[in-house]
């Protein structure tokens, strides 16, 4: 088992151990009248355990290759649309926030930018290594990154009004010493969280032409 | 502005907090004319739906003026505009929106997440109806807004009163789609167990789509007394008579041909399975109190339905599965498609077949919603619906 592996299966079990400590921690919390917050905490508890038993079934270890994870979303949109937005790299970090910035250098190589937890930076460039018009983008990781991953986004228009099926696959190999933050972000299921909002956020960008958002609206006080 | 902000269980108050503005281009702001209690803002008033922050605007049955649009070029609203607002938001384009599914929008929901945990998929965002089902601000408010504007809200015509259409927003849609899921045929007896607003919608509902009887179930006199002024209603008290016997001697031993559940998950009972539930509940061995829901399935008639407009959140015990089974039963339920009833419902209004005020009992201004919310949950003062008037 290699290192990446090692620290998810960690996180897998740690998620259902905390699960079943919230669900316990929450029906205490019940019982000592505080009843709200408590079928809160053992909900989110019970979620935590149902994460658990998911674990994995969206990434899986390759072999001497890191790591891979897959995601997956029908769009109401033509592949040639989806295709567009995505190859405009630049604007990516419209629906992947965690992104700050992605510059085109060429026609084929990139520099990218995140913010990972913490506020640290991971600066990475990439360049296109296969694309076929409407159809595949494919890159890798080159040069001085910060982290070493390659990945591909492919677009698949279906019958009978189902849309385009636009699918992701990143494989990346944990990186180690300097960039211990980026391997924070990438441990665990976090790629595969990254990728199912960005996904999700795409999904509701090219539907819609917005993104569903709360923010800035009224409340009260806390 | 005002607005009823809830701080935790049995603690909602009316305050001043910031006006709302567009912040998406197919927005809109609402100023709010009329406004509504609804039976599920109870459920939040009680501490029975999870992800409540302090601080939330509730409210999700509401109806005003536009005073403001968005930038986008699909806007059919205009300010100035008189509209009714359904309590689902759904964004028109997506797979669900395009099969009438409104309430199951892929789009609406930021917080998708939180529900794909517990359901699987998430359905629609809603108005005031916890951050699980999106967060959004509530109508119980001067001033709201309202997402994916050039989709949900619909232009009411001046000769009809608020009054009159308010209730297109949630409640007669959702008495509406319960009658409707019965696919009632001419002969067809349906029991109705709950005669809160939404029962009193699918009571109505359940005699326009042509049921020959429908049986009127609650233990709240005033309630079953409203069920029972309209022709081919008979209602049941609950404390008084046993249902399953009572059910079956009102359908010549058969069963209603369909059962609608307008409870939910906080249902009274005076039963043993009842008290059970409670317990349960307590401890937080089971979520949901599901007592109605089992009556229905053990009082339908073979091959019947059991329509569920009554709300449930999470995990349901002791359900006679082996019943619904062995009968054959259909089951239908979930969030109102609220788009896909507006035009003919605002049609049944305008024709006089139905006037949807007949519910109301109280008409206060918001000053006086925190109050509302606990007369209408105690049911004091032959409370059944409540109007707020924020202005």
């Amino acid at each position: 088992m290699n290192k990446a592996l090692a620290i998810q299966g960690q996180e897998r079990w740690a998620s259902a151990l905390g699960g079943a400590a919230l669900v316990v921690w929450g029906a205490q919390r019940l019982s000592t009248r505080r009843a709200g917050s408590g079928a809160m905490i053992a909900t989110t508890g019970a979620g935590l355990l149902w994460r658990a038993s998911r674990e994995g079934a969206a990434s899986r270890h390759a072999g001497a290759r890191g790591i891979i994870v897959e995601q997956a979303v029908a769009i109401n949109r033509s592949a040639e649309d989806l295709f567009a937005f995505w190859r405009r790299l630049e604007q990516l970090p419209m629906i992947i926030p965690e992104l700050r910035s992605v510059r085109q250098i060429d026609h084929r190589r990139s520099e990218w930018v995140a913010s990972v937890v913490g506020g640290r930076v991971v600066r990475w460039h990439a360049e296109i290594i296969n694309e076929m018009s409407n159809a595949l983008i494919a890159w890798r990781t080159v040069g001085r990154s910060d982290l070493e991953t390659q990945g591909s986004i492919h677009f698949d228009p279906r019958d009978h009004d189902r849309g385009t099926v636009v699918r992701i696959k990143l494989q990346y190999d944990p990186p180690a010493g300097a960039a211990g933050a980026a391997a924070a972000w990438l441990a665990g299921d976090s790629p595969n969280q990254v990728l199912r909002e960005g996904l999700r956020r795409f999904k509701q960008l090219m539907e819609t032409g917005e993104i569903a958002t709360t923010e800035h609206q009224p409340r009260g006080a806390r | 502005m005002k607005a009823l902000v809830w701080h935790g269980k049995n603690d909602v108050r009316v305050e001043r907090v910031p006006d709302p503005e567009i912040v998406n281009p197919r927005d809109a702001i609402i100023k709010v004319t009329t406004t509504a209690i609804c039976g599920s803002d109870l459920h939040l008033l009680d501490g029975f739906i999870p992800t409540m922050e302090s601080g939330d605007v509730l409210g999700h049955e509401f109806m005003g003026e536009v005073i403001e649009v968005g930038s986008a070029d699909t806007h059919r609203l205009k300010v100035g505009d008189r509209v009714v607002v359904p309590f689902t938001i759904a964004c028109g384009a997506c797979f669900f929106c395009k099969r009438e599914l409104w309430s199951a929008c892929d789009n609406s929901n930021p917080n998708a997440r939180m529900v794909e945990a517990l359901y699987g998929y998430a359905g629609s965002g809603l108005f005031g109806y916890s951050h699980m089902m999106g967060g959004y601000a509530g109508g119980q408010a001067q001033y709201v807004r309202v997402p994916f504007a050039d989709v949900g809200p619909m232009k009411v015509p001046d000769s009809l009163e608020d009054e009159k259409v308010l209730f297109l927003t949630d409640i007669f849609p959702t008495g509406y789609m319960a009658a409707e899921n019965c696919n009632i045929q001419p002969g067809d007896i349906i029991a109705v167990w709950g005669c809160g607003p939404v029962g009193q919608m699918a009571i109505a509902s359940a005699l326009m789509l042509g049921a020959e009887h429908v049986i009127a179930i609650d233990c709240v006199p005033s309630r079953l007394r409203m069920a029972a002024r309209r022709p081919g209603v008979i209602a049941v008290n609950f404390e008084e008579e046993d249902v399953l016997d009572r059910l079956k001697q009102l359908t010549a031993g058969r069963g209603p041909d369909a059962c609608i559940e307008a409870v939910g998950l906080e249902a009274h009972g005076a039963t043993l399975d009842a008290y059970y539930d409670r317990a349960k509940a307590a401890m937080f061995l089971a979520t949901d109190r599901p007592t109605a829901l089992r009556q229905a399935i053990q009082a339908c008639r073979k091959g019947g339905t059991v329509s569920i407009p009554g709300v449930y959140g999470g995990f349901l015990d002791k359900m006679p599965f082996g019943a619904a089974f062995g009968k054959g039963l259909t089951f239908k339920m979930g969030q109102t498609h609220v788009m896909k009833y507006l035009k003919p419902l605002l049609a049944r209004i305008e024709k006089g077949e139905i006037d949807p005020s007949f519910v109301i009992t109280h008409r206060l201004p918001i000053d006086e919603a925190a109050n509302a919310y606990k007369m209408f949950r105690d049911q004091r003062d032959e409370c059944i619906k409540v109007v707020l008037k924020p202005h």
